[in-house]
């Protein structure tokens, strides 16, 4: 996607504005500013950038107590190491007391620049949509991103927000801003739904585009917010549509699926199928192979709505 | 406040502790006791804090880092005037401000909530950089135990807060030479006697760049001059090393690691507070 920002650049530019609006927002690294670009913010308000080096559980240990203490701070690592190496810790200091502390989990999904399994963290939504007290928040293009991130940091309380590596296609547009919660239908359409979050709303958009050529009539819903879930709109959305495909760059285990699957078993049962990783590790390579090693592609999603309309 | 009126506070804690384990049937004793007279003097001489206030922004910040010994810290709290000493009967029970280990979210009064080995030191390194940025001279201690000396965020914490420079932070390891079960001695595991969880604690932190101050932390006096010299301003974070003995007071529990958590039984109580009198 030449010509299209990446929710990297993104995150350090939003983070200038805002640490220079407000002297309470600061930007914590564990080293991977260059990477993150989280170095955009070191560079040019260096007063609110905090360099914490290779240690990512005092990373969060410190957010939690600037915190406690009335700062912003946003801690910009991986999220393979924020879910998981770090989960005592976001549990212990940030979920369970509901410290002030916003989460930039970068590099999520598995398109992490040729880092392979260790850098990539295929189960983190569903990690930290089950703590109490968390926010979590998967924008999908750089336009949401900018605006999720400046409304995570006057919500109150932890958010954890899924950033992407590398840019992909506009879905939305500066206008639109970001309500914490709220899912929104990108396309309407009666033959299926998908219903979607992060990067993998993207394709399931062009999927959908595709299948309208093919006269096959797709709905989107876009999930950003993974929590606090929006039922109302998933509940409302299944009952326009009669087969369901969630679709996420995430296990198909407890994470958008998993989250959709609960709200309709009790509020509107209806059979959906669930389109991300399917219960494996991620690994190294070029994004395109990646996506097509593990079915996530725009194409994989078409083909998998067409196979869910055949008649049994 | 003067040493031995903070000796009879400290003593005053002990029994009160003691009281709130045994009404609780559960609760950790050794290691409060080791960090008793540490305890009083903080919240009744070195801290600057107001009970009445207990989110003044400018207030000095206390986080127990060792969170297991969460009982003691309530009873300070109640003694200093936090809440009222009937609530320490609330200790474990069901809907009580007064968890096993702190809540900041249930109690005012408790900086940050711990109970997970090793995460206090961090927390601090945070309030104390906030401090900084805030401009407020509000100073930031930790109690750590010697037991998570073992936990590597502690040494996480430690390389940070030297490489920030922050002399308004200072750790107190409550060094009172045991922990829950520890490593056996050559005699093995049918004997008491223990290794000791972290020996050599000065080499250790002054390689990682922190003023070491060594004390007795049953000596009170010895304790308010350490706190006195760790606030000085030397560029560099301080840790006073608090020599202890586990269990201290109470001669059947002293230097026995199966005091670290054990409830009270029999006539335990009656003996241990005798010997508090």
């Amino acid at each position: 996607m030449s010509g299209a920002l990446a929710q990297r650049d993104v995150f350090g530019d939003t983070l200038i504005e805002l640490c220079r609006a407000d002297p309470r927002v600061v930007v914590l690294d564990g080293d991977l500013a260059n990477s993150t670009k989280a170095d955009k913010v070191a560079a040019a308000v260096p007063d609110s950038f905090y360099m914490l080096g290779i240690a990512e559980q005092n990373l969060v240990g410190v957010a939690a107590g600037m915190a406690s203490a009335g700062l912003i701070p946003w801690v910009s690592s991986f999220a393979a190491f924020l879910a998981t190496r770090d989960l005592d810790q976001v549990r212990v200091v940030v979920a369970q007391p509901a410290l002030n502390v916003k989460l930039a989990a970068h590099y999520s999904g598995i398109l992490t620049g040729y880092t392979g399994k260790t850098h990539q963290v295929v189960n983190d939504l569903a990690i930290m949509r089950s703590l109490p007290h968390m926010t979590v928040i998967a924008p999908s293009d750089a336009d949401e991103a900018r605006a999720a991130i400046r409304a995570a940091t006057v919500w109150e309380g932890p958010v954890y927000m899924r950033l992407l590596r590398d840019p992909v296609r506009a879905i939305t547009s500066s206008g639109d801003g970001f309500e914490i919660g709220s899912a929104r239908v990108l396309r309407k359409g009666s033959d299926a739904g998908i219903i979607a979050t992060g990067a993998q709303s993207v394709r399931a958009l062009e999927a959908a585009e595709g299948l309208s050529r093919e006269g096959i009539q797709v709905a989107v819903l876009h999930v950003p917010t993974i929590k606090p879930l929006d039922e109302e709109a998933i509940v409302a959305f299944a009952a326009t549509v009669p087969r369901l495909l969630t679709c996420e760059e995430h296990s198909i285990i407890g994470g958008l699926g998993g989250a959709v699957a609960e709200v309709l078993a009790e509020r509107h049962p209806a059979r959906i199928e669930r389109l991300g990783l399917q219960d494996v590790d991620g690994e190294s390579g070029p994004n395109e192979a990646l996506l097509q090693k593990y079915a996530l592609t725009a194409e994989h999603v078409a083909q998998r709505v067409r196979r869910m309309l055949m008649p049994v | 406040m003067n040493a031995p009126a903070l000796e009879r506070i400290a003593n005053h804690l002990r029994r009160e502790t003691l009281r709130a384990v045994h009404h609780a049937g559960a609760g950790h004793i050794g290691g409060v006791l080791s960090a008793a007279d540490m305890l009083a003097a903080l919240y009744f001489e070195v801290l600057n804090v107001d009970p009445r206030h207990p989110r003044a922004p400018d207030r000095d910040r206390f986080i127990l880092s060792k969170g297991h010994c969460a009982v003691g810290l309530y009873v300070v709290l109640a003694l200093r005037g936090y809440f009222p000493i009937e609530e320490l009967q609330t200790f474990d029970a069901i809907d009580s401000r007064l968890q096993g280990h702190p809540d900041m979210r249930k109690l005012p009064g408790l900086d940050m909530s711990t109970g997970s080995l090793g995460q206090g030191l961090s927390p601090g390194i945070g309030m104390a950089l906030a401090a900084r940025r805030l401009r407020e001279d509000f100073h930031t201690w930790v109690m750590l135990g010697d037991g998570e000396m073992q936990e590597g965020q502690i040494w996480e914490a430690a390389f940070t807060a030297a490489r920030y420079n922050l002399d308004n932070l200072t750790a107190i390891l409550d060094w009172n030479h045991l922990q829950q079960y520890g490593w056996a001695t050559p005699d093995g595991y049918a004997s008491i006697a223990r290794l000791d969880p972290a020996p050599n604690p000065r080499v250790k932190w002054e390689a990682f760049g922190w003023n070491v101050i060594e004390c007795d932390g049953h000596d009170i006096s010895a304790f308010l001059d350490a706190c006195k010299a760790a606030r000085a301003p030397r560029g560099k974070p301080s840790i006073i090393i608090a020599s202890t003995i586990k269990g201290k007071g109470v001669s059947f529990m002293e230097n026995d690691f199966t005091w670290h958590s054990r409830p009270l039984g029999g006539d335990d109580v009656e003996r241990a507070l005798a010997e508090l009198a």
